[in-house]
């Protein structure tokens, strides 16, 4: 199994336990209410919110079991985030926010140049690369945080409401784009959405937190 | 407050009666508006004092700034002549201006790496028990008199500074600012500059860690959530949002440093002239020159510490505007 | 439909949760550095403690390094960056402990059993030490900085109930003043009173002291004044509003009482920043060797005690002066440690 979550996720006074997993290939897509741990379940696989109980593991890695004091760093875990306010770095241009985390992850410059490039081009951005994310459309931000994740090859991808954000004609557009970038990843990805549509349209199995 | 509308009790019952549109201003009862005028009149205290400073010390020093003109800023001469005569007299802070500036570049110099290391340490590095440790200290040196900073300014770190300055001399003397022709080290600019920077860590690493705890936390999390190791997302998020509030903060400890007098007074020689060569024990600063001369100046002379006064004066408050702005600045961004 | 956007509550993440083995490595990494730091001191005579620091400090990161080499580019980069910066916060911290602990053992020598209850009357600086004592500078510099926190305080928080109740037009301004004036140099301070105060009543007074030192007071309360009304809640102001009572009312009778704890730290924290002023008393209240109370004549001070006592040059005299550094130590960690209690009090509210 690419990625296995078993225990309890918490936030705050939120709590709520859970048990599923995903496979290489697979879509997932969790939906729920307003409050019922979504985004945390993102957070969590992440690490940047610690799990309850139980545990995560990817790869037959523990990534994070807090019973047996197992934790490995978000940097270090193979995942990749699409957040659903995106989070864009506002000062980099779109090129230097895609090629961030190749660049943290040792890759060198000429070679993450090249690389993200090649992403933009797979998600129709190729003549941003010096703009800002404040000059861009939404759709266009969305497809920058998509060419971000994409691009450092993760094992896991995840997509917080990666069409939230969007406007209506844009988000068509993203619908083409999001079944043809998630058909060709070969790791697990996991979707968060509230559109009962989305998960039709992109995924194999769905989990609902009602 | 006014209300939005007003009830008047009369014998039958209530009656309700909505007023015209009135400004702002004339919902104030009377009491307010004295009360109002009353504090926007203690408020404007500080511009008085402020302009008092600058119109005293420039009545004061009115005649020296006649006299000697522009000279007096840019002359190192400092000779009171035949005090029965002050058309002998050639006065001239030139060395003393260099010497505030000097040291404290040399102070601001030293300090920021330290501040940055230590404004990051505690906002990224310690957990909160610690951060309010180190917070306390930092407020405590903050509060540190400059007389105690100067005492041991010249007790424990002159004569460390002194090793030092014989050794950088002896191994890179051959750079003009390390030469020392005489000879003479000791009470340099640089143990001056040093003791400033000392003193101006605790300034700058709280404006520091102000703008560092702003940076987006979600940024943060997206950084490392990409790979991004703690110093990567230190580097890409928090460095690049304060920096422009670090400026504000840097300048704000220039401020301090440029006119600090008693830690200066006790560990800089007094000496007439530029003096670019840091290991070197001669310098000075404005207002050191001041203390100095103050006890024993003739009225003339003294009327020459006035005009120094509000050169001073004008110097910090121009570096104060400045930093103040970026800072507020940097405040309304992030 | 709308976009519904999730809403959690802003938890701070952490998410630089340090791993056992990494704390091992880093432990390991800093004994290393002290031996080999203590094994250079030796061969190449760096002298002493300093000497040591110095090397480990140097050696530190360069371990770090070695010690996660395994484990690519950035990650060392990383460590490296956390140990110079755990280097750099210990060496500047290093200095300021070294003040605290020289000012203590210094400061001590000159203590005697009436050290704090004796002046300077009839005793010449050079004189033994357990002759003579500092009762007249903590007396003067109490006194000035009484008067000093009676002049600066009203006309403080006045400037912070303009900028936060009143929000006058000129609020900005007014911050904006406020903040430059935090900048005046002390000595210019002084040099301003003494060209008003000292000129125009014919000589050196603790009146002219107190006044400098309000100057230097003022920013610092109308600032920390102006950050405690922001913590009185709107809905305490708009109420007594509502109950028909003029803002005048409001501010007196339920603003200012509601956070007069943090008033008194902004007074109190006022109080810290000038109590060890030198520069301005050199030219406003000069200095006394006997015990006055006198507000119309010189009078001595702790800062210049210390001040004067150094320039004599003499052992005893220094010893005074040092003695005088950890009396005004001890003041200005009494008036910190009030700060500390008052403020959490607010706190607590």
């Amino acid at each position: 199994m690419s990625i296995s979550l078993q225990g309890t996720i918490g936030r705050g006074e939120f709590e709520r336990a859970l048990n599923f997993s995903v496979a290489d290939g697979e879509v997932l897509a969790i939906t729920g209410l307003n409050g019922s741990g979504k985004s945390t379940i993102i957070h969590t696989i992440a690490g940047l919110v610690p799990l309850r109980n139980g545990q995560l593991q990817s790869d037959n890695i523990t990534w994070d079991a807090p019973d047996s004091k197992q934790w490995v760093a978000p940097e270090d875990r193979t995942c990749a985030v699409v957040f659903q306010d995106l989070r864009l770095f506002p000062h980099m241009n779109v090129i230097s926010n895609v090629a961030y985390g190749l660049r943290a992850h040792g890759v060198s410059k000429d070679e993450a140049r090249s690389r993200s490039t090649a992403l933009l081009a797979r998600v129709g951005l190729l003549s941003f690369e010096t703009r800002l994310p404040n000059e861009l459309s939404g759709g266009e931000r969305q497809r920058v945080a998509l060419a971000r994740a994409l691009v450092i090859e993760p094992r896991v991808l995840l997509l917080d409401e990666p069409l939230s954000a969007v406007d209506v004609t844009s988000r068509a557009a993203l619908r083409e784009l999001l079944p043809e970038v998630l058909g060709s990843f070969v790791g697990a990805t996991i979707l968060v959405t509230h559109d009962l549509g989305d998960v039709e349209a992109l995924a194999n199995h769905s989990l609902s937190l009602n | 407050m006014g209300l939005p509308f007003t009830v008047s009790c009369e014998h039958y019952g209530v009656q309700t009666t909505v007023p015209e549109k009135r400004s702002i201003d004339n919902n104030l009862t009377r009491v307010d508006k004295v009360f109002h005028n009353l504090v926007t009149l203690g408020a404007f205290f500080s511009m008085v004092v402020l302009a008092a400073i600058g119109g005293f010390l420039l009545y004061r020093g009115f005649e020296i700034f006649k006299d000697f003109g522009f000279s007096f800023i840019t002359s190192s001469k400092w000779d009171i002549g035949n005090p029965e005569d002050t058309s002998t007299a050639i006065l001239g802070i030139g060395a003393m201006l260099f010497g505030s500036v000097i040291t404290a570049i040399i102070a601001v110099v030293i300090s920021v790496p330290f501040a940055v290391a230590t404004a990051l340490l505690i906002e990224f590095y310690v957990p909160g028990w610690i951060k309010t440790i180190l917070v306390s200290i930092l407020d405590l040196v903050a509060a540190l008199p400059s007389v105690v900073f100067g005492i041991w300014g010249y007790a424990v770190l002159l004569p460390l500074v002194e090793d030092w300055s014989v050794t950088i001399e002896h191994y890179l003397g051959w750079i003009p600012i390390f030469n020392v022709p005489s000879e003479i080290f000791g009470r340099s600019p640089l143990l001056a500059g040093l003791l400033l920077g000392l003193m101006i860590v605790p300034i700058i690493t709280s404006v520091a860690r102000e703008v560092y705890s702003q940076a987006p936390r979600e940024l943060i999390d997206a950084a490392s959530a990409l790979g991004g190791t703690r110093w990567g997302a230190l580097r890409a998020v928090v460095l690049p949002f304060g920096r422009s509030g670090l400026v504000g903060g840097t300048m704000l400890g220039l401020g301090r440093a440029l006119g600090e007098t008693v830690a200066v007074y006790l560990t800089l020689n007094l000496v007439f002239e530029i003096n670019f060569k840091i290991l070197a024990s001669a310098g000075g600063n404005v207002a050191s020159l001041i203390a100095t001369k103050f006890g024993e100046a003739t009225a003339y002379e003294l009327k020459a510490l006035m005009a120094a006064g509000l050169v001073l004066f004008l110097v910090t408050l121009l570096v104060n505007f400045g930093a103040t702005m970026i800072v507020n600045k940097s405040r309304k961004i992030v | 439909m709308s976009v519904v956007v999730e809403t959690m509550p802003p938890v701070p993440t952490r998410p630089w949760r340090n791993s056992k083995t990494t704390g091992m490595r880093n432990l390991a990494a800093i004994v290393l550095a002290v031996i080999c730091g203590g094994a250079i001191n030796q061969v190449t005579g760096l002298s002493g403690f300093l000497g040591l620091f110095l090397g480990a400090a140097f050696l530190f990161p360069v371990f770090v390094a070695v010690a996660n080499a395994k484990r690519g580019a950035n990650v060392v980069t990383d460590r490296i960056a956390s140990a110079v910066i755990a280097v750099g916060f210990i060496a500047v911290t290093i200095p300021w402990l070294s003040i605290f602990i020289t000012v203590f053992q210094k400061g001590s020598e000159a203590f005697h059993s009436s050290y704090l209850t004796d002046d300077m009357r009839i005793t010449p600086s050079g004189d033994d030490l357990q002759y003579g004592g500092i009762a007249h500078a903590i007396i003067g510099t109490l006194l000035m900085v009484l008067v000093a926190t009676v002049i600066s305080v009203p006309f403080g928080i006045i400037a912070a109930v303009y900028i936060v109740e009143v929000k006058g037009r000129f609020a900005g301004l007014i911050r904006f003043l406020v903040q430059a004036m935090s900048g005046v140099p002390s000595i210019v301070a002084g040099l301003f009173v003494y060209s008003t105060v000292v000129i125009l009543f014919g000589g050196f007074s603790a009146w002219a002291g107190a006044v400098a030192l309000s100057i230097l007071m003022l920013p610092t309360v109308a600032r920390t004044s102006e950050e405690v009304l922001k913590l009185v809640s709107v809905d305490l102001r708009t109420s007594s509003a509502a109950l028909g009572a003029t803002q005048a009312r409001t501010v007196f009778t339920v603003v200012i009482p509601t956070v007069a704890s943090g008033l008194i730290t902004a007074a109190v924290l006022g109080v810290a920043r000038v109590v060890g002023e030198t520069a301005p008393l050199i030219l406003t209240s000069s200095y006394f060797v006997a015990t006055s109370t006198n507000l119309n004549d010189p009078i001595a001070s702790l800062p210049i005690y210390i001040f004067s006592n150094l320039g004599l040059g003499d052992q005893n005299a220094t010893a005074r002066a040092w003695g005088g550094a950890l009396v005004l130590l001890g003041l200005v960690f009494f008036f910190f440690l009030l700060t500390r209690i008052f403020s959490s009090r607010i706190k607590r509210k």
